[in-house]
Formats: structure tokens, C-alpha cells, sequence
């Protein structure tokens, strides 16, 4: 069974039409996969539907912009997927 | 409708949390017909998907209470099924389909005379407006238009 991070993989390389090489756990989105805001935003939604969760964006951004939280917590692929994991139990804690 | 200006919707019909169905006369004259086409008038396909992104738009806004401004960001698939002509009664219907962080995920269609002109899936960014200004006047068009 594939991992989040390599089912996260499969959608980017997918969606935004990257080469599978470039797409590494300690990749940028933007920075170093070169994904636009309106990919990034087809990126966010695949995975939302993947995963049946809403990947807080809007709250990432705000904390980013804020201090509160450093960029690659959140727009790394490794540290992404792992906040994906999150969400995931999450939602599955919110339905038991 | 005022094409030139981009006015699409004359009136919210119906609304729900996820569902905006509102209703719109095609003018007798715009000089938007006058280009589109000369003496075959009619609305040109980029409008039709606009009347659908806006109809979407007023139900983010009216499920976000005004809080961010909605823009058209993506058109997925769009079929324009129908040819619109001056006069035409429009029923202009929006869905939501995804509600995302900062964006939406839109089902629209047009029906005109019991016929489906056209149906896209389009996605809607929202972000903050950029002044109060805009963000009143958007209010005061909401109330116009019998979202409020």
C-alpha cells in the first residue's frame, strides 16, 4: 500500500505534470518544484478529495505569513505528508 | 443585464447552503451585439461562463457573509450547448461541489426556454477584498439582486 507521501507524490507529478525524478520528501513545492498558486490550488484539491479532508491552507499561509510557523512545515513534501497523517486522524477521531 | 458591464444576474431566485439559482433577461441591445455578431446578435460563450462564475460567486458570498471576495480561477470543462439570442430568459443555477480552503469547486448551468444552454465546473479562489469600499458596494449589489 503506498505511502501519504507517495500517493502525495503521484498526485503532484500528476497534476502539475512534474517528472517523478524531481519530486523528492525535502522538496518545495514552489521553491523547488516551480508549482504556480493555481497548480498548487489543483494540488490541494486532489488531495482534499483523496484523503476526504480539507487541507487548511488558508491557516497554513496565515501562520507562515505570521511567523508563527516556518514555511517548510507545511510546503515541504516529507513534512507535508506527515501534516496530512494529521488531518487524516483527525477526521477519522471527529467521525468515532 | 448590463453586458458591458459585466452585470450578468438580474435577481436570486433560490438559495441554499449549497445550491444559487438566479434569473437573468438577455438585453434587446448591447454593444456587446453589436460585435457579436453584426445583425446575428448573440451572447458571446466566454459570457455564459461568466453569468456561471457569478452566480457561484454570490453563493460563496453569501456562505462566507461577505467575509472574502470570490474570482474565477479555473474553468475545468465547460459545453456551451445553446445559442443565446436578445430576450432570452436565462435560469442561471450554481452548486457547490467542493468547499476548500480559499477556493471552491463549482457546478453551473444555464437553462433557457426549458433547454440547458450550457454547464461548466469551474473553481473560484476567494480572498480578502482589497478595501471596504469595494466590499460595501458588492453588499449593495447583493441586496439589489435579493441575495440579503
Amino acid at each position: 500500500m503506498p505511502t501519504t507521501y507517495e500517493r502525495i507524490a503521484a498526485i503532484i507529478a500528476e497534476t502539475a505534470s512534474v517528472e517523478p525524478g524531481r519530486i523528492t520528501p525535502t522538496a518545495h513545492v514552489i521553491n523547488d518544484l516551480g508549482i504556480d498558486s493555481l497548480d498548487f490550488l489543483d494540488i490541494v484539491f486532489a488531495i482534499d478529495k483523496e484523503f476526504g479532508i480539507k487541507v487548511p491552507v488558508e491557516e497554513w499561509t496565515e501562520q507562515v505569513n505570521a511567523g508563527t510557523a516556518p514555511a517548510e512545515q507545511f510546503f515541504v513534501l516529507g513534512p507535508l505528508a506527515e501534516r496530512i497523517d494529521e488531518l487524516v486522524q483527525g477526521a477519522r477521531g471527529s467521525k468515532g | 443585464m448590463k453586458l458591458e458591464y459585466f452585470s450578468m444576474l438580474d435577481r436570486i431566485a433560490t438559495r441554499d447552503a449549497e445550491t444559487l439559482v438566479a434569473e437573468a433577461t438577455l438585453p434587446d441591445a448591447s454593444p456587446v451585439f453589436e460585435g457579436h455578431f453584426p445583425g446575428f446578435p448573440l451572447l458571446p460563450g466566454v459570457l455564459m461562463i461568466e453569468c456561471m462564475a457569478q452566480a457561484g460567486g454570490w453563493l460563496m458570498l453569501a456562505r462566507q457573509d461577505f467575509a472574502r471576495m470570490p474570482l474565477l480561477a479555473k474553468v475545468g470543462t465547460a459545453k456551451l450547448r445553446g445559442m443565446l439570442r436578445p430576450g432570452a430568459r436565462l435560469s442561471i443555477s450554481a452548486r457547490l461541489t467542493h468547499d476548500g480552503s480559499g477556493y471552491a469547486v463549482m457546478a453551473g448551468r444555464i437553462d433557457s426556454d426549458g433547454q440547458m444552454a450550457a454547464e461548466a465546473e469551474y473553481t473560484l479562489r476567494t480572498l480578502p477584498f482589497p478595501d471596504a469600499a469595494l466590499e460595501a458596494l458588492v453588499r449593495a449589489r447583493g441586496v439589489e439582486l435579493g441575495l440579503v
